[in-house]
């Protein structure tokens, strides 16, 4: 494999003053649970090749799946090259690269037959609680490789593994459908469930009962889940370097000014031991660091990749990312500063209001505004300080440049959910809209 | 492809079923974010999988080099065989030999890459030179697919066909404020449908900014009007997910929920699937299980008559197999997917509709939607209050939210001027975007909940 990519660098050399070429391969292999068993056993073999040259200052590009025509690859990379951008950046010669622990050997003495296992166990531990419910799950291990070489002899390559376990019951009562369910991932092979079963778990008890809400302004607690599902989409579309560069992120020219909560501090960190989005370098060869983004409030960086970083006469904070096409700013896996309160004291420090575990939709508003909208899929009313049910036909609307500089509270502990590690987050006023009777 | 690797992959193969599909595709992908122009590529894809069912288990194998077919399929047969412990059911299907290749009238592979960024570089400029507006977004992608199925019943069938979409969005800033709008097309391969639309782009623009002073509509109840396009997707994201039999044929409860006669709505509400509806984005000749395309009533006369099978799905629920298993690549396993839906239109016009209105919400446009089964959210792209039965200021956008079994039966009007919108893709167990449209005529909803950004 790395010969032919030399021979692909060797070729496309003649054709531009600049070459990059980005590999990576992946193989896994997900177990399928539908209907509370077994259902299918997957593995897929993927692998892409992302040729980018720049030839007479402009950027060339083309991408295949197979190494079985490299010279179509630089034609097409010329061909794009008329009409490509002008390149503002240099590809980066060699760096050094921060240690990050992403590969867990483990995963290659992990056997399908403790995977379905696992996951029959899991499915089996939920419904003990709750005989109706009726689950759905995967399970997931597999591993990728990357190599990035470039024309200024930069070349790094690394191996990560991971592994994913997800759940998601549902439960049905005449017209009345309770969502419930949780997820878990790691580089470690996961072998043990508990989290995600103690978890679900108390969904389905806060559940039991339905409570209603009526439309008010009231405080919100959002559960990492919540937060994921509320906050994550406009932070980082306004802390991402293009929507800075273009003028449009509500953030611009607010660098060093204080636009959240001092309790809020965000960072962005790819450099966390066997979390699933860590990796060395970016998919540019930018080594990868932590990345402030808001410090006790206050806006400390954006994001960049090399191109952007060029335009916008900044550096790359090693953020660029490739969904199969160009590289462009990305999060990596975000992390929220904890609090002090405990989920109880914000509870009774809440008194009346409501807590949000699962927004649905809530980023299909203007999120470059900061807006998130959304119906509460899974989310609970509180009275005078505890639990008393769960709502339905609820909505709750804001704007994070309101709700996250208001005295936020946030809560003591963390976890993570995805790529976001959060605690509880209580919004002391918010917007909740609800149906009639 | 290897024809013969293909054949001598069926021999002596010990599952139930096996099904080999090969596919290769060219895409072309341009977009602007402001002046800079952010991607400009062809990508290339080639690859495949098989599938395997053993005793009602599924193995499935990925790839993207087909060599070796033989030892792919031993692999997906094995796994097949670890999770099958029952009895394989498929509904059945006329093995079919055939070969379909869709040249839409102005196929986007005849237009040169020159001419497809020339037309991105106009939509662009229409947009930054609007005053007030700061910036643009403006993504064109089609792609040519190139597919061969192949199954052990005998069936071997090529298919090649293409698909185009555009999106345009333009934002616009006042301050600290940030307000954009969008607009979304698409066709099936058919250039010359998203070649002309030099006018809906401005008037997009321009949306953007009047949205910069318009003021907010409050959370709440309100009787609802949605426009053709915002109904279509309302009926994607509503009914048309919960038509989806995977999601009930295993389910005890969603089958009495979903039995068939059960009351939705009135009876002027009729809602179509069907691939077989020719030429929009959804259509097509056979599905990646090798299924002729159909027309599916799902709700006739306002009774729930149908739902969307794959063959699995159709015959554990005894009924026949529609031709919904969809794929979005060779990476990804058939699924049950929709392709077109769309409400029928009755006879009321849009004056009928909302005249007697005194107050309420008039909505157009999609934004995007997401449903729960039960519950569903849907945002407009452009919001209006309604007042006297005129329609009145502009709003920002509104997300609107509900029950799916009030909110049907909530549906009191049904106008006549029905239109497809093209400019979806939809998303479900990680395949996206899938190419689909759907549609409908004006319709009214009573006690609709509405979310004020």
């Amino acid at each position: 494999m790395k010969s032919r990519l030399d021979i692909l660098l060797s070729t496309a050399v003649k054709q531009a003053e600049q070459v990059e070429i980005y590999y990576t391969s992946m193989i896994d292999t997900p177990a399928i649970f539908e209907a509370n068993r077994l259902k299918q056993l997957q593995t897929n073999e993927s692998a892409l090749v992302a040729l980018r040259i720049v030839r007479d200052g402009r950027i060339g590009f083309a991408t295949d799946t197979t190494f079985a025509n490299l010279d179509s690859l630089v034609t097409r990379a010329v061909e794009v090259a008329q009409f490509g951008a002008p390149a503002k950046f240099d590809v980066p010669g060699g760096k050094v690269y921060p240690e990050t622990t992403i590969y867990d050997s483990e995963v290659k003495s992990f056997v399908i037959e403790q995977m379905v296992d696992l996951g029959e166990k899991t499915i089996s531990r939920v419904r003990e609680h709750s005989p109706d419910l009726q689950c759905d799950a995967s399970m997931d291990i597999g591993t990728v490789s990357v190599c990035i070489l470039n024309s200024r002899g930069g070349e790094v390559s690394f191996e990560k593994s991971f592994c994913g376990i997800a759940l998601e019951g549902n439960l049905i009562r005449d017209t009345d459908m309770l969502f419930v369910g949780d997820s878990e991932s790691s580089c470690h092979p996961i072998r043990n469930t508990d989290g995600v079963v103690s978890s679900v778990v108390r969904q389905l008890e806060l559940s039991r009962r339905q409570a209603t809400v009526t439309t008010a302004r009231m405080p919100v607690i959002f559960t990492p889940h919540g937060v994921v599902s509320a906050f994550i989409a406009p932070l980082s579309v306004a802390f991402n370097g293009r929507t800075v560069l273009q003028g449009v992120s509500p953030l611009v020219n607010r660098l060093g000014e204080k636009v959240f909560s001092q309790k809020l501090s965000l960072w962005d960190d790819a450099t966390i031991p066997y979390r699933p989005r860590s990796r060395p370098c970016d998919d540019e060869g930018i080594p990868s660091r932590r990345i402030p983004l808001i410090d006790q409030g206050t806006v400390s960086s954006f994001l960049y990749d090399l191109q952007t970083a060029g335009l916008a006469g900044a550096e790359s904070t090693g953020s660029g990312d490739r969904g199969g096409g160009l590289p462009a700013p990305s999060i990596s896996s975000l992390v929220f500063g904890t609090g002090n309160a405990s989920f109880e004291e914000m509870l009774s420090e809440m008194g009346d209001g409501l807590v949000v575990e699962q927004l649905m939709g809530a980023s299909q508003t203007n999120v470059l505004g900061g807006d998130f909208s959304g119906n509460v899929l899974l989310g609970y009313r509180v009275e005078k300080g505890e639990i008393v049910g769960r709502v339905k036909d609820t909505v709750v609307s804001g704007n994070i440049y309101q709700a996250l500089n208001q005295q936020i509270a946030l809560g003591k502990d963390g976890r993570w959910v995805g790529a976001v590690f959060a605690p509880d987050i209580l919004c002391p006023e918010l917007t909740v809209g609800s149906k009639k009777g | 492809m290897q024809k013969d690797n293909l054949e001598e992959a069926f021999r002596d193969h010990e599952a139930d079923y096996l099904e080999v599909r090969l596919e290769e595709s060219r895409s072309t992908s341009i977009r602007y974010r402001g002046g800079d122009l952010e991607e400009i590529s062809e990508p290339r894809s080639s690859g495949g999988n098989v599938r395997a069912l053993v005793k009602g288990g599924w193995g499935f194998v990925s790839f993207n080099d087909p060599g070796e077919l033989k030892e792919k399929v031993k692999l997906a047969v094995r796994q097949a065989r670890l999770v099958g412990k029952d009895t394989s059911s498929l509904a059945p299907v006329v093995p079919v030999s055939d070969v379909s290749e869709e040249v839409a009238s102005r196929d986007c592979s005849d237009i040169s890459l020159t001419g497809k960024k020339r037309l991105v570089d106009e939509y662009n400029q229409i947009v930054l030179r609007t005053e007030k507006v700061d910036t643009s977004m403006v993504a064109y992608r089609d792609r040519v697919r190139h597919v061969i199925f192949a199954n052990s019943e005998g069936s071997r069938i090529q298919q090649k066909n293409s698909d185009v979409s555009l999106r345009v969005a333009a934002i616009a800033r006042d301050g600290g404020e940030v307000q954009q709008a969008g607009l979304s097309m698409g066709s099936r391969g058919n250039f010359a449908e998203i070649d002309n639309l030099h006018a809906q782009v401005e008037e997009t623009a321009q949306r953007a900014v009047m949205l910069l002073s318009a003021p907010k509509a409050g959370s709440g109840e309100y009787c609802v009007v949605l426009d053709p396009v915002l109904a279509g997707v309302f009926t994607h994201e509503a009914f048309g997910h919960l038509s989806e039999a995977d999601f009930t044929y295993e389910n005890e409860r969603m089958r009495e929920i979903m039995v068939l006669g059960r009351r939705f709505g009135g009876t002027h509400l009729n809602i179509v699937d069907g691939a077989a509806v020719p030429h929009l984005r959804g259509s097509y000749k056979y599905d990646d299980e090798g299924v002729p395309a159909t027309r599916t009533y799902l709700i006739k006369e306002g009774v729930l008559v149908g739902r969307l099978h794959s063959r699995e799905t159709a015959a554990k629920m005894g009924e026949m197999a529609t031709g919904n298993a969809r794929a979005v690549s060779y990476h990804f396993p058939p699924i049950v997917r929709m392709t077109n839906t769309f409400i029928e239109p009755q006879g009321l016009s849009f004056e009928d509709i909302i005249g007697d209105i005194k107050e309420g919400i008039y909505a157009r446009n999609w934004y995007g939607g997401t449903t729960s089964m039960e519950m569903f959210t849907f945002s407009a792209g452009e919001a209006y209050y309604i007042r006297n039965g005129q329609v009145a200021e502009l709003l920002r956008p509104v997300v609107l939210t509900g029950n799916i079994f009030v909110t049907l039966e909530n549906i009191d009007a049904i106008g006549n001027d029905l239109q497809m919108n093209q400019g979806g893709g939809c998303g479900k167990g990680g395949q996206s975007p899938l190419p689909v449209s759907n549609g409908s005529p004006h319709i009214r909803i009573q006690r609709c909940l509405v979310g004020g950004a």
